[in-house]
């Protein structure tokens, strides 16, 4: 048994050190808030790096490329809307996301 | 290789992208010159700017490949030259200086830090160098920031350290900067955002108003870590730094640009704040808010304090802002900051980077368009501009002011010098002879708004033309001939004539002469300055040698007229028409002494070649003859071995013509070459060994149906041998690649040509064109495409061409834009007042509207004399152009109309529009005009068009739907649901239908007629952003996505022959789903990732006689070809030689060229022939290793890669 909670907890740990390092590692109770918000900051972050999607995107909006580049940056605070409430204010209106 | 496909394709580019994403000024070869380097894609390239001729130059350009998303420069103490370290998606740092001597880039030190790819934490996205070249802080997007130290040893080398850490988690970076605080410890300034709060507040509040933070990180030498020194809010909307001096030349810190304002920050100063202020017009919105979207700052010499920046608002305006000090009591700058101040300098278009330049230029890297040097007439010091202080500013951004104006006026302080091309971004491709010639052109739209172009591409060289003088005649040779060894210029041309020869001077005005000595009443074989004062006139009957007014005449023999003649300084040799071959040296005397025998040749001798004299020896060793028997011998001329066979090569036709010269090769030397003309138009270039006189390595290239004839000719300094055919060409060696290269002139197809040299042309040429002779240069080497540009009205979506004649037309449309109608309306209502000067668009942009478009149709004719655009037609209503099509409908009797697809109101993020219009022209005077006919609503814009089966097709969203014309509308003939999302690319053959999603990939319909369905019955197995598609054959399709990949697709062959069953429609509505799309998949064929976002594709052939290539364009302005491999046995040899090349030559920036063109998908059937044509470039000892490796030759791998790129493409 002690032996299975110390794997447990190396496990757990491992994880951890994982989820600091890279920014969006899965836990097992990631909710669906929290990796679209982690997705879409990918996706914000790609086009940012990616000169040529981003001139693609400018041209389109017919916008200077750093304007748009901040755009993006800008989105990546709350790409997917503010964090569904806490578990205390769930039980009223947890079901809408 | 586990990869076993059967399609093998090699990637080639042959125009590298022109976009420039960054550009940095420096003194990189350690000289006092400067020196720009700038990233375009994943080249980097090196630039020299001449400040007297006011041009840049190209000196070196490399694929680094990987993706290069950011450079800095910098420089260690005591130290003249500038190293570059590049930030790429390698997951590495790598210091690379450029190494003047050899003209290449060295990688001095390469560091890996993390993972490779551009990932949101990876550092990479930005980099910054410390002033003084102690440190760099490259950072992420989010989170991390490394700082490395870079020193340098006891040998003087330079040294980094490993990084020292300085992350933070949750914050985003907006800008980075090193501070400038002269010799104290470095520091970098990071304009932050901070989600951390907004994660964790479900009101949203936190979300809504994030706060911007000016951050800086301190690297403390002595303790070496690095601490989060200081930080302070500043403007919410803030997005730019940029570095003001520090140390001695000024109050350090930096300015940050937000919306509508420019602040000066510091940890131990007070903010000062200038407002950007707002153009003044009658089409102006005066409530609209600037900001800064690029800059530079510049110290001038001399006193502390003096430097001043340029910015630039989106609108292209560049603002001087300068800052003034406290002054102690005897005037001298404390350092202490008083005042901001902001004034309008001029208008530019809108750049990535801005570089001002010693001598006085300012560079432009535009974002789009052309790039663009200026020179600098004034700084704006003394003029009439209103000056905004930010004393009279609040610091506070959230406190009320009141908003600045200016006028904005044509340049004052500039001048432009030079535009240099730039195809970025270029929109759509197509690929069409319309002039005639023998190669294809390549016709493309580019460019954004007001400065947007058509372009015409041409395989060329540029040329220009000095002189077109009428002859009384039409004569078959000319020559141009000094008068004494020592004469710099050329002194007489000397013309052929059928029985006349006709000598002129070269001087102020071209006049005969009488005097020359010359035979004028025959034709003439040869002309040649020989000995130190001798001309040599060779003629049919004889040679005439003229040394100081005396002639000697050497008689041809009874019966016998001479036929061939080659001359050098020392030499002439002449063949005589019986097959003998008559040898003459220059005595010592000056007099030309004959060789006693004469060497038989076995058939007619076509022509002859000597070659020049090497330098230092008395006589060329070698004759080249040609015989109508369809040979080439190689004769000995030492005294030894006179006139004894050397060599002998069989042709497949007989020589017309022959040249033995000397050029650059890849080794870093000379080789001797023979050149062979032959009659039936190839041309071989033969390497001619200067010892045992073996030909070995022939090339060849077929120039055109007629004979080609050779001259060698000079240009720039080098060798160069002009073949002329049906067109000109010129083959040199490039001085860059040092690649051999035969490339077409741009000029009239000429009869003979020779050099030409006189004090107002120091390196030109003279040719024949019928009964004209022409002078004309050629300046520039190396650049061979020619480039010619239509400026058009907005930013271009579509190109496409009327089915027979040579014009196209391009739609065109600009969001955020004021359409002409509103423009119009908004003048008429100002034009109370006279000052209402309408600025030219080109310059200054269309006046912005938020959610309105301008669009239009234009007709561009790219071959007449004067290449315009003929006619425009502009769209009212905020209507938007977004597709185009020629179709011609079988119920009109295949008459072609216009098909152009608009939305009304689009917004385009998140995808909204109001409706979708299909609106039909018809063609007038030939195409020259169009003829609105009516227009059908639609539920949503078209995307795509196309003609199918006398119809028109039309991808509606996920709808594929059959129009045909009717007389108040189209009228809807088959319609189904195809495409999970968006449908924007269409491709028909037969009843196949291909349809691109925007999202999905591809998708294989079925049109049945019988039953009028439209079935889909093969799609992709992932998810491909498609931009554009073409299809390869009746099975295969390929494409381009937006995140840069191409690729092939291909159908199931059992599924595609069912498709096209008759009656299979019952099983294919019934056909089981496959996993929730259609029943059958597509294989995946070939897939590369091109770095280039590519914008169109198509399957074309580039070159006379060459076979099809798959074409595609970038949005960064790259052409690129897939040349297929027809055997096997060369895709198993280049595939080894990539991966040679991959361990010998790997990439500077320290990317895996494996993974690199695998990003996104592993790369499939392609092999890149950018990194194979590398291997000219390496050192000997690798190319050897490689060729040993191999099993070959150095030469032949060489003469295989340069084969395969001009069987097929330039």
């Amino acid at each position: 048994m002690r032996l299975e909670w110390a794997d447990k907890l190396r496990t757990q740990q491992e994880l951890e050190r994982l989820q600091a390092k890279y920014i969006g590692t899965g836990h097992p109770d990631t909710t669906s808030w929290e990796w679209k918000t982690n997705i879409n900051r990918d996706t914000y972050s790609s086009i940012v790096g990616h000169p040529a999607l981003l001139s693609y995107i400018a041209l389109a909006s017919n916008e200077p490329v750093t304007k748009v580049r901040a755009e993006m940056i800008r989105k990546m605070i709350q790409p997917a809307g503010p964090p569904p409430a806490r578990e205390e204010d769930m039980i009223m209106g947890g079901q809408q996301s | 290789m586990a990869t076993t496909s059967n399609m093998f394709l090699y990637s080639l580019t042959i125009q590298p992208p022109t976009t420039i994403s960054q550009a940095l000024l420096g003194q990189f070869s350690g000289t006092k010159e400067q020196q720009i380097i700038t990233a375009s894609g994943s080249r980097l390239t090196l630039l020299q700017p001449d400040p007297r001729q006011g041009k840049v130059n190209t000196i070196l350009s490399q694929d680094v490949f990987g993706i290069i998303r950011a450079i800095a420069s910098f420089r260690l103490a005591g130290s003249h030259k500038d190293y570059i370290i590049l930030a790429t998606d390698s997951g590495r740092i790598a210091i690379i200086e450029y190494l003047p001597k050899t003209n290449r880039f060295n990688r001095i030190h390469l560091e890996t830090f993390g993972k490779s790819g551009v990932r949101r934490v990876v550092p990479g996205q930005y980099l910054a160098a410390d002033p003084k070249g102690r440190a760099c802080l490259i950072a992420s997007l989010e989170k991390n920031k490394l700082v490395y130290v870079l020193n340098r040893n006891a040998q003087a080398e330079l040294t980094i350290s490993s990084p020292l850490e300085a992350h933070k988690p949750g914050v985003l970076v907006l800008s980075l900067v090193a501070l400038d605080v002269g010799y104290a410890n470095p520091v970098f300034a990071a304009l932050e955002l901070d989600y951390t709060e907004a994660d964790q507040d479900p009101t949203g509040q936190a979300g809504q108003e994030p706060e911007a933070q000016l951050v800086y990180y301190e690297l403390d030498l002595g303790l070496n870590h690095v601490v989060r020194k200081w930080s302070d809010a500043v403007d919410p909307t803030s997005s730019l730094l940029f570095q003001v001096p520090g140390g001695s030349d000024g109050p350090s810190g930096v300015l940050v640009c937000g919306e509508e304002n420019v602040t000066y920050r510091h940890s131990n100063q007070e903010a000062f704040r200038v407002p950007i202020p707002r153009r003044r017009g009658p089409t102006e919105d005066p409530q609209r808010k600037r900001t800064i979207v690029s800059g530079v700052m510049h110290k001038l010499k001399g006193s502390a304090g003096a430097f001043f920046f340029l910015l630039q608002t989106e609108d292209g305006d560049l603002f001087k802002v300068t800052l003034d000090m406290v002054e102690d009591d005897n005037g001298n700058p404390t350092g202490e900051v008083k005042r901001l101040k902001i004034k309008y300098f001029d208008t530019i278009p809108i750049a990535t980077s801005l570089c001002i330049l010693k001598s006085g230029f300012l560079f432009v890297a535009s974002e789009f368009g052309n790039h663009s040097l200026y020179q600098f007439e004034k700084l704006g010091d003394d003029d009439e501009e209103l000056e905004f202080s930010s004393e009279e500013f609040p610091t506070d951004s959230r406190a009320a002011y009141n908003p600045v104006y200016f006028q904005p006026r044509p340049l004052e302080n500039l001048t432009l010098v030079e535009s240099i091309d730039s195809m970025n971004p270029q929109i759509d491709c197509k690929v069409a002879n319309l002039t005639g010639e023998d190669a294809p052109q390549i016709y493309s739209v580019c460019g954004n708004g007001a400065r947007s172009s058509f372009r015409m591409l041409k395989h060329g060289l540029e040329v220009s033309e000095i002189v077109a003088s009428e002859l009384p005649g039409t004569p078959a040779a000319v020559w141009t001939t000094k008068l004494t060894k020592y004469d710099e210029y050329d002194a007489y041309i000397v013309l052929s004539f059928t029985n006349a020869t006709l000598v002129l001077s070269i001087g102020e005005t071209v006049e005969e002469v009488s005097d020359s000595g010359f035979l004028t009443t025959v034709p003439t074989l040869a002309v040649q300055q020989l000995g130190e004062e001798g001309l040599i006139q060779v003629h049919p009957k004889g040679i005439r040698h003229i040394v100081q007014g005396r002639v000697n005449e050497w008689p041809a023999p009874q019966h016998r007229s001479i036929v061939a003649a080659a001359t050098n300084e020392n030499q002439v040799v002449i063949a005589l028409s019986s097959g003998e071959i008559v040898y003459f040296e220059m005595d010592a005397d000056g007099s030309l002494a004959e060789y006693d025998e004469k060497k038989e040749m076995s058939g007619t001798v076509t022509s002859l070649s000597l070659g020049r004299v090497p330098e230092g020896l008395r006589r060329s060793s070698f004759l080249a003859v040609g015989c109508d028997d369809c040979t080439v011998r190689i004769l000995s001329l030492d005294p030894e071995s006179t006139l004894e066979m050397k060599s002998i090569q069989a042709l497949t036709a007989a020589p017309a013509s022959l040249s033995i010269m000397s050029m650059e090769d890849s080794f870093g030397g000379t080789t001797l070459y023979l050149h062979i003309g032959l009659h039936s138009g190839v041309y071989l270039r033969t390497v001619l060994d200067e010892v045992t006189g073996e030909l070995t390595d022939t090339r060849q290239k077929f120039l055109g149906p007629k004979p080609t004839k050779l001259f060698q000719v000079s240009v720039q300094g080098r060798p160069c041998v002009l073949a002329l055919n049906s067109r000109p060409w010129l083959g040199y060696t490039d001085p860059i690649t040092k690649g051999f290269v035969m490339t077409p002139l741009s000029y009239v197809d000429l009869e003979y040509g020779w050099n030409f040299s006189s004090e107002q042309c120091l390196e030109g040429m003279v040719g024949i064109h019928a009964n004209f002779l022409r002078i004309f240069t050629i300046e520039k080497l190396g650049d061979n495409m020619i480039q010619k540009s239509i400026p058009l009205t907005y930013t271009p979506k579509r190109l496409v061409k009327h089915p027979e004649q040579p014009y196209f037309y391009t739609i065109e449309a600009d969001n955020n834009t004021l359409p002409p109608e509103l423009r119009a309306q908004l003048l008429a209502q100002s034009n109370t007042n006279g000052d209402a000067a309408i600025l030219p668009p080109e310059e200054f942009g269309y006046p912005k509207a938020r959610n309105r478009w301008a669009s239009c149709i234009s007709i561009v004719d790219p071959v007449s004399d004067e290449p315009s655009v003929l006619n425009r037609v502009d769209l009212d209503n905020n209507e938007a152009a977004v597709s185009a099509a020629v179709v011609s409908f079988a119920s009109q009797d295949g008459e072609s109309f216009l098909i152009v697809g608009t939305g009304k109101d689009m917004i385009l993020s998140p995808r909204q529009f109001s409706e979708g219009y299909i609106h039909v022209y018809r063609f007038h005077d030939d195409g020259r005009d169009l003829e609105f006919i009516h227009k059908t609503k639609i539920e949503e814009p078209p995307m795509a068009l196309i003609p199918f089966q006398g119809r028109l097709l039309a991808g509606i969203g996920k709808t594929l739907r059959i129009y045909d014309l009717g007389l108040k509308q189209l009228l809807r003939k088959a319609q189904a649901e195809i495409a999970p999302q968006l449908i924007v690319s269409l491709q028909t053959q037969g009843n196949r239908i291909v349809v691109g999603d925007v999202q999905q990939g591809i998708t294989y319909a079925v049109y049945k007629p019988e039953s009028n369905k439209l079935l889909a019955w093969a799609d992709d197995t992932i998810n491909r952003w498609t931009t554009c598609t073409a299809m390869v054959d009746y099975e295969s399709v390929a494409g381009g996505d937006k995140f840069g990949n191409v690729w092939i697709l291909r159908a199931p062959e059992r599924a595609s022959q069912e498709s096209d069953e008759p009656g299979s429609e019952i099983q294919l509505v019934h056909a089981k789903s496959y996993l929730h799309g259609a029943p059958n998949r597509t294989a995946l064929m070939a897939h590369f990732y091109t770095q280039d976002l590519p914008t169109s594709i198509t399957k074309t052939n580039l070159v006379v006689g060459g076979q099809d290539v798959l074409l595609w364009s970038g949005i960064q302005g790259t052409v690129g070809v897939l040349i297929p491999f027809v055997s096997r046995e060369d895709v198993d040899f280049f595939q080894s030689l990539e991966s040679h090349m991959r361990a010998e030559d790997p990439p500077l920036a320290g990317r895996d060229h494996l993974i690199y063109r695998g990003y996104y998908v592993p790369v499939k059937g392609v092999i890149d022939g950018d990194l194979c044509e590398r291997f000219a470039l390496l050192a000997n000892d690798k190319k050897q290793m490689i060729a040993g490796e191999l099993d070959r030759s150095v030469r032949e791998i060489e003469r295989k890669i340069s084969d395969i790129r001009t069987r097929s493409a330039f």
